[in-house]
């Protein structure tokens, strides 16, 4: 698409790099003596930089989150909430998304080169957790010059990082959206990453994680990591309405062909992934979703994490997601009332699944709307 | 919005609450008290609603609103966490009204209760003519009401004695949420809506 755009989309968008100069130590022990981030802001900042919001990223997400790039037919990945006029409204609010540290869509990780080597990061580059995360975005939001943000959203792992901001840096976040996230992941989560990983690690063509030098890419596991993912992404009743048990031919072949409508999906998303994912990147995103547990240090008890937290926070949730159930949308309610925290808690009605929070929901865009219209204001 | 606006009955409530308190409002509506409550008794607190038109306009106005069902109970909630828990006209419409109570004054160290009487006269000559009754204040059919646990005030008072239940003060009110002599009188027989400020029974105490 090269315009016109339309009114309510932030347009043409151009990604630029940040170098962060400063060290980082991580929570494995190694430091990142210097870092790039890959960037893209939509909206002003106004003049006592008090309107910035960080949009966190999910498992497979970016830096591009609304607007076109130059010849691009599909906008950003959420471009029907951020935007003028939209939940997320670029006439009031300066946002800021960025790929996270380890990512492969231009922020260092492993399919960048390592100075100290010359050669591609590959298996070398250090698991991260979504706390190295956030003090990654925090360096970034010195380097911008925001002292504070408006509000920080995210979902899924996204909205993981966001708790983790509120707890790390509690003076730097005075709103705080947490969508179709946990406290921490089940044992259950933790199976389904662990399956998507050995796809990977398994592939004759992952070299242990040095295929860049081999000229190939490990597309089988990679593709069947992500089928994996998307059907936990979807409901039971989502798949049954989108795809039924409709043969794509009109009687069986019995062979291990396409067959069914599913397959078809499900192939076309595995394929479409490897074209645009690093397999390394997918392994160090499921182990910092795996790791994840902001409680932890605080003797198990997520309610004692978050006292030490000064954010208001709004916390939704989607009826038909199992991946992420209501139910753990629930244990940070309770936690955040426990600790005498604010928080609004919505339940949305849905039917798809996981994937609902990119999903343009009158409810649920009418409550983000709603909140952040409150936020605007503050900051006003 | 002044005290002068609020609804009459929710204004009474406000009496029975000290300022700075923790509250927790179920079936908080578009949180007109616990609004209310901010303003001009600096309380904190929840609303619990599960109505997502009511949970939005919460939002909207900056109100801290949970999205539950209050027949799930307050599973998610730590005993005694509340200074004052709060059920304005949502007692008849539960499952488990006597369990709900239990609940309530579990989580709450008071308990705000408000229901419509069913021993009001207008009920009883609905009933007298052999007719579920429709009111004022009751205004739905029988087949069409959220109403599922109706009782009178000498009812729901047996059972506070019955499960020993403190009533701490009552409040009755006609349909204008007004007192009036006759309802100080004949409460069951003129009161429209029953206000209760409740407290747990006496803790077993040390031998």
């Amino acid at each position: 698409m090269s315009g016109p755009y339309p009114a309510d989309s932030v347009g043409l968008v151009q990604p630029f790099k940040v170098l962060i100069r400063h060290p980082l130590a991580l929570d494995c022990g190694r430091t990142l003596p210097q870092h790039e981030l890959m960037v893209e802001t939509y909206g002003q900042l106004n003049a006592a930089h008090s309107n910035a919001i960080l949009i966190c990223h999910a498992l497979s997400g970016d830096h591009h989150v609304a607007g076109f790039h130059e010849g691009d037919k599909k906008p950003g990945w959420w471009d029907n909430c951020v935007g003028p006029g939209k939940p997320i409204d670029t006439n009031r609010f300066f946002v800021v998304a960025l790929n996270n540290l380890g990512g492969c869509r231009g922020s260092t990780g492993p399919n960048t080169i390592n100075p100290e080597t010359g050669k591609p990061w590959g298996p070398d580059f250090p698991l991260v957790t979504a706390r190295d995360w956030v003090r990654s975005q925090a360096l970034l939001a010195d380097e911008l010059g925001i002292p504070s943000w408006a509000a920080i959203i995210g979902g899924s792992l996204g909205g993981m990082q966001v708790m983790q901001w509120t707890i790390e840096f509690p003076e730097r976040v005075r709103h705080a959206c947490v969508i179709a996230a946990a406290p921490k992941i089940s044992a259950q989560n933790i199976a389904f990453n662990e399956i998507a990983r050995q796809a990977i690690l398994s592939d004759p063509e992952f070299h242990g994680g040095h295929f860049y030098e081999q000229g190939v890419v490990p597309a089988r596991g990679l593709k069947l990591a992500r089928m994996l993912g998307h059907i936990t992404y979807l409901s039971d009743e989502a798949m049954r309405a989108k795809f039924g048990r409709e043969l794509k031919t009109a009687v069986p072949s019995y062979n291990f062909d396409v067959e069914f409508e599913v397959e078809s999906y499900l192939r076309y998303q595995g394929q479409s992934f490897v074209d645009r994912f690093d397999a390394n990147t997918y392994l160090i995103m499921t182990k910092a979703l795996d790791y994840f547990d902001p409680a932890r240090e605080y003797g198990n008890d997520l309610a004692a994490a978050f006292r030490r937290v000064s954010a208001r926070f709004l916390v939704v949730a989607f009826s038909s997601d199992w991946r992420f159930s209501p139910q753990r949308s629930r244990e940070i309610v309770k936690a955040l009332v426990d600790a005498g925290r604010d928080v609004s808690y919505a339940l949305i009605d849905s039917q798809l699944g996981h994937d609902d929070f990119l999903m343009p929901i009158p409810q649920y865009h009418r409550v983000l709307r709603g909140y952040l219209a409150r936020v605007a204001q503050e900051v006003a | 919005m002044s005290t002068a606006t609020l609804r009459p009955d929710l204004a009474l409530i406000c009496d029975w609450i000290k300022p700075g308190s923790r509250i927790l409002d179920l079936g908080c509506g578009d949180g007109e008290l616990l609004a209310h409550l901010a303003r001009t008794h600096q309380v904190t607190g929840y609303g619990l609603e599960i109505d997502p038109e009511k949970v939005a306009s919460c939002v909207e106005q900056g109100i801290n609103v949970i999205q539950a069902d209050l027949d799930e109970g307050l599973k998610g909630f730590e005993s005694q966490s509340f200074d004052y828990v709060v059920m304005t006209q949502a007692l008849q419409a539960l499952q488990r009204p006597d369990l709900a109570i239990e609940e309530i004054l579990r989580v709450g160290r008071f308990g705000i209760v408000t229901f419509p009487n069913f021993g009001h006269w207008r009920v009883r000559m609905g009933l007298a003519q052999g007719h579920m009754p429709v009111t004022p204040t009751l205004n739905e059919r029988w087949y069409d009401t959220p109403n599922i646990h109706l009782c009178s005030v000498d009812d729901f008072e047996r059972l506070c004695e019955d499960i020993g239940w403190r009533i701490l003060d009552r409040r009755m009110l006609n349909r204008s949420h007004r007192e009036g002599w006759r309802i100080r009188l004949r409460p069951n027989l003129f009161g429209e809506v029953a206000m209760y400020l409740l407290q747990d029974k006496e803790p077993a105490t040390d031998r």
